[in-house]
C-alpha cells in the first residue's frame, strides 16, 4: 500500500476531488497548509510599499491506496493540477510506503481497510 | 418676529436635511460590509475599493453635471449658490448626491467577484453623470420623458425612489450581468446551482443594520422639511412606517424560509429587511404602521421567491441578491402605492416603472456592451480563481494566515 501526499494550489482541490473520485478513489484527507517552494512566496502590496509574503497558502491532501492504482492516481492529480502547461507553484507529489491500514469500526486491516 | 421665525424655519429645514443626508451617506458603508460579508474573503479588498471608489466618482460626476441634468442646478453647482425658497440650494445637492451614490451600490454586489475594477468605474462614471440623472429629471425632476409625455401627467408617485433609486440600480445591475455571466464554478455542466458561501455573515448583518438606520435619511430626509407641524407629524410617520416596513420584512422572509427550507436562513432574513425597506420607499407616508408591516411582508415573501428563481430558474448569478431586493421588491413597492394613496393609479405606476427600467436598462447595457468591447468587463478565469484582491488590489483583506 502506498500513501500519496500532494501539495497543491487551493484553488485546485476540488477538481482534483473530482479526478481522483473518477477513478474510484475511496477517500482523501485535506489539510490547509501554508509553505513555500523554490520561488519563495510572492510579491504583494501594503500602502504602495511592496512586500513578500514568505508562506503561501496551499493545500495538503493525503490519499492511501494500493500499489497498483499508484500511477494513475498520480496521473490524475498532475493532470487536474497543471493547467495551461504548468505554472511555477502548482505544488509536488510525495508518495511514500504505507505499512497498515485499520478500519476502526469492523477492525478489517491492509487493502481490504483502505 | 416674523422673520426671526421665517429664518429659523429656514434653519431648521436645511438642518434637518443635511442631517439625513448623513445617514444616506453612511448608507455607502452598510452596502460595503453587507458586500464584503457576502462574497469569498479572497475578493474582499475589492469589493471594498469598488464600493469607496464608486462613492467618490458618484459624487464627483453628481456634483460636475449630474445634479444639472436632473434638477438644472447648473454645471459645477453653479447654479446652487445663494438660498432657497425654504431650505438651503446647497444642503438639496447634498441631499441628492447620496442618492446617487446609493443607487449605484447597488451594482457593485450583482457584478461582484468577477469584474473588472477599472471597467466598474468607467460604468459608475457614466451611470452617475447621465443615466441615473436622466431618468431621476423625468420623475422628480419633471422634465418630459425625450419630449414625448411627462409622468407627472399621469400622476406617478415614487416618494423616496423605490423605482427612481433603487429599480434603477437593479436594472444597470442586470444589464452588467447579463453581459459578465456567472462566477466560475457557480453552475456545473448540468446547469444546476452551486451556493458560493459569503465570507463573513457577522459583516453582512452589521452591513444590514447599517442600511436599515440609513433609510430613515433616505425616507424621512424625502419629505424634504421639518419646521411646522404638519411636516413634523408626516416625518415620524414616515420613522415608523419605513421601520414596520422592514420588521415585516424580516419576519416574513424568516417564517417563509423556514417552511419552504426546513431551516432559519439568516441571509434571507438580512435580504428581508432589506426588501422591507425598498418596499415602503414608493410610499412611507400614507399608510397606516399595520399596512407597512404588511407591504413589508409581501416584500419579504417575494424576495426569498426571486432570489431562488433568480439563481435556479434563470441561472442569473447575483451574489448578494441585488437585483431581487432592489429590483423585483422596488416594483413590488412602486405597486403598492395606489394600495394606500387614491392620488395614485396602477397605470401610473406601471407606466413609471417601464419607462425607468427600460431606459436605464437599455442605457447600461449599451455601455457595458461598449466596455466589453473595448477594455473588457471579466477578469480572466485564473485571476478569478486567485480571488480579485490579489489580482486587482495586489493584497488580501485577511492577510495574517500567511503573514504572522
Amino acid at each position: 500500500m502506498k500513501m500519496v501526499t500532494a501539495i497543491i494550489q487551493p484553488k485546485r482541490l476540488d477538481s482534483v476531488r473530482q479526478a481522483l473520485s473518477e477513478i474510484n478513489v475511496t477517500g482523501v484527507t485535506a489539510t490547509e497548509v501554508k509553505g513555500f517552494g523554490r520561488q519563495k512566496g510572492h510579491t504583494e502590496l501594503y500602502r504602495g510599499a511592496e512586500f513578500i509574503v514568505e508562506f503561501l497558502p496551499k493545500v495538503k491532501i493525503e490519499i492511501a491506496i494500493t500499489k497498483e492504482q499508484l500511477d494513475e492516481v498520480i496521473e490524475s492529480i498532475t493532470s487536474a493540477c497543471k493547467i495551461n502547461g504548468g505554472k511555477i507553484g502548482d505544488g509536488k507529489i510525495f508518495v511514500s510506503n504505507l505499512d497498515q491500514v485499520v478500519r476502526i469500526r469492523t477492525g478489517e486491516s491492509g487493502p481490504e481497510a483502505l | 418676529m416674523e422673520i426671526q421665525i421665517l429664518e429659523l424655519q429656514y434653519a431648521i429645514d436645511t438642518f434637518y436635511f443635511l442631517v439625513m443626508g448623513a445617514l444616506v451617506m453612511w448608507m455607502a458603508a452598510g452596502f460595503s460590509m453587507l458586500e464584503a460579508g457576502l462574497v469569498r474573503s479572497k475578493n474582499t479588498a475589492e469589493i471594498l475599493t469598488k464600493n469607496i471608489g464608486l462613492f467618490a466618482i458618484a459624487c464627483t460626476m453628481y456634483m460636475v453635471y449630474g445634479y444639472d441634468l436632473m434638477y438644472g442646478g447648473g454645471v459645477l453647482l453653479s447654479g446652487i449658490s445663494g438660498q432657497g425658497e425654504t431650505y438651503s440650494n446647497a444642503s438639496d445637492f447634498y441631499f441628492q448626491v447620496v442618492f446617487v451614490a446609493t443607487s449605484m451600490s447597488i451594482v457593485s454586489g450583482a457584478v461582484a467577484e468577477r469584474m473588472k475594477l477599472f471597467s466598474f468605474f468607467a460604468f459608475a462614471l457614466i451611470f452617475t453623470t447621465i443615466i441615473y440623472p436622466l431618468e431621476g429629471s423625468w420623475t422628480w425632476g419633471g422634465a418630459s420623458v425625450f419630449g414625448l409625455y411627462s409622468l407627472s401627467d399621469f400622476g406617478f408617485y415614487d416618494f423616496a425612489g423605490s423605482g427612481i433609486v433603487h429599480m434603477a440600480g437593479a436594472a444597470a445591475a442586470l444589464a452588467g450581468v447579463l453581459l459578465l455571466g456567472p462566477r466560475k464554478g457557480k453552475y456545473d455542466e448540468a446547469g444546476n446551482s452551486k451556493p458560493i458561501l459569503g465570507a463573513n455573515l457577522p459583516l453582512a448583518t452589521l452591513g444590514t443594520f447599517i442600511l436599515w438606520m440609513g433609510w430613515f435619511g433616505f425616507n424621512g430626509g424625502s419629505v424634504l422639511a421639518m419646521a411646522s407641524k404638519e411636516s413634523a407629524d408626516a416625518v415620524a410617520m414616515v420613522f415608523v412606517n419605513t421601520n414596520a416596513a422592514a420588521a415585516g420584512g424580516v419576519i416574513a422572509a424568516l417564517l417563509f424560509a423556514k417552511i419552504w427550507f426546513g431551516k432559519a436562513d439568516l441571509t434571507m432574513a438580512l435580504n428581508g429587511a432589506l426588501a422591507g425597506l425598498v418596499a415602503i420607499t414608493a410610499g412611507p407616508d400614507t399608510p397606516s404602521a399595520l399596512v407597512a408591516t404588511l407591504i413589508g411582508a409581501v416584500g419579504g415573501v417575494i424576495v426569498v421567491l426571486s432570489i431562488v428563481w433568480f439563481d435556479r430558474k434563470l441561472r442569473i448569478d447575483d451574489p448578494v441578491g441585488a437585483i431581487s431586493v432592489h429590483g423585483v421588491v422596488g416594483l413590488w413597492g412602486l405597486l403598492a402605492v395606489p394600495l394606500t394613496n387614491s392620488d395614485v393609479t396602477f397605470s401610473a405606476q406601471l407606466i413609471g416603472a417601464l419607462t425607468i427600467f427600460v431606459w436605464v436598462f437599455i442605457a447600461s447595457g449599451l455601455v457595458w456592451y461598449a466596455l466589453k468591447s473595448i477594455i473588457g468587463i471579466r477578469v480572466s478565469a485564473e485571476e478569478e480563481d486567485d480571488g480579485v484582491d490579489l489580482t486587482e488590489c495586489g493584497l488580501e483583506a485577511y492577510p495574517e494566515f500567511v503573514n504572522e
